[in-house]
């Protein structure tokens, strides 16, 4: 159950992000997400949810993009991917395959921000837009 | 309203990662080799330590341990009676250590400097999933598994095995009662994580500690 942490880690990673575009929702976070992450998708978006109640963040969508293993197979001097996560071998020549190349990734790929236009911020108040034109 | 997407390609948990990058740095300067102990609750972590930390404590090898629980600090006083330094961390309910927890109780660790040793384990919280995403800054991941847990483990939890640099398995004195099927284990582990060093023992009996002992002499020497 450590997806509640990394909820946690990723709302202060990507508030930290948005906070770069004064005035801009975040409407989706988007997850590279590795096979091997040892993340629990349904218990990630569960946690997504109580993790971003009550903060600018809440309602925005988190979409996980799941990646599969590949290894590095020695014998064939090549990348494969492998299917599952229950035997690490080549899956051309069937040797042992201990060279991951991918599957262990927990990154922020991407946010998705919705940013007023100009003319619809409030009047009077700062636009930072037209301060750094 | 105008929709911008903005890349970010950071890991979610860079600030982990980076403590325990510092934390790398802080005992390969040191000169001392950390181990971080991973396994199920009851796999026989802390009897094995113990029977680990005694053995070296007899060789005049300096040895010391941090402790992660959920609550108690019965693990912690269990491995002191070995002689060697151990401090406890509470963690109240998280599941795994992080770098966090860690640099913080070796700042405030009396008594203790990582000069001063040759070995630092680190038991981990009894979990076969969180702690595989945590690093420590631990040179070694020691994955156990007990002949009581089923020959399958491996491939129940390959995010954790296929993490680890060695595995140990505990309890080998109970492997007939249990009817474990060595090969089946050892075959498992090696779908997993080929080629990696395993180490069959038994805390009680003192089977497989020579094993393990000479692989904790051979990683102590300069490469």
């Amino acid at each position: 159950m450590h997806e509640l942490s990394i909820a946690a880690s990723i709302v202060d990673a990507v508030t930290e992000s948005a906070s770069v575009y004064p005035g801009a929702h975040v409407k989706e976070v988007r997850l590279r997400v590795g096979a091997l992450a040892s993340v629990v998708e349904d218990s990630l978006q569960f946690c997504w949810e109580l993790a971003t109640e009550g903060t600018p963040l809440a309602g925005a969508a988190l979409v996980i993009n799941k990646l599969p293993v590949i290894v590095h197979c020695d014998s064939c001097g090549v990348d494969a991917e492998i299917e599952g996560v229950q035997s690490f071998r080549c899956p051309r020549c069937g040797e042992p395959a201990a060279d991951l190349r991918q599957g262990r990734e927990l990154e922020i790929e991407s946010i998705e921000l919705e940013e007023p236009e100009p003319k619809e911020l409030e009047i009077g108040a700062p636009n930072p837009v037209e301060e750094q034109l | 309203m105008t929709t911008r997407i903005v890349e970010l390609r950071r890991g979610i948990l860079k600030k982990n990662d980076e403590l325990a990058a510092g934390l790398r740095d802080r005992f390969t300067t040191a000169g001392v080799l950390v181990l971080n102990l991973v396994s199920s609750p009851g796999t026989g972590k802390t009897s094995f330590l113990e029977r680990t930390l005694r053995e070296l404590g007899a060789r005049g090898v300096r040895a010391a341990a941090l402790v992660g629980d959920l609550e108690t600090d019965n693990d912690a006083r269990r491995l002191a009676s070995s002689g060697a330094p151990v401090r406890q961390i509470n963690t109240h309910g998280i599941c795994h250590l992080d770098a966090e927890m860690l640099g913080r109780h070796l700042e405030t660790w009396e008594g203790v400097s990582l000069e001063g040793l040759n070995y630092l384990f680190i038991e981990n919280v009894g979990n076969l999933v969180c702690p595989s995403s945590y690093d420590l800054g631990e040179r070694i991941r020691v994955v156990l598994l007990s002949v009581t847990e089923g020959e399958d483990k491996p491939l129940k939890y390959p995010g954790l095995f296929n993490s680890a640099d060695a595995a140990v398995i505990t309890k080998i004195d109970l492997a007939v009662p249990c009817s474990f099927d060595r090969e089946l284990a050892l075959k498992n582990i090696n779908e997993i994580r080929p080629g990696i060093r395993i180490f069959e023992t038994s805390a009680k009996t003192g089977a497989g500690m020579d094993e393990w002992l000479a692989y904790l002499a051979e990683l102590a020497q300069p490469s």
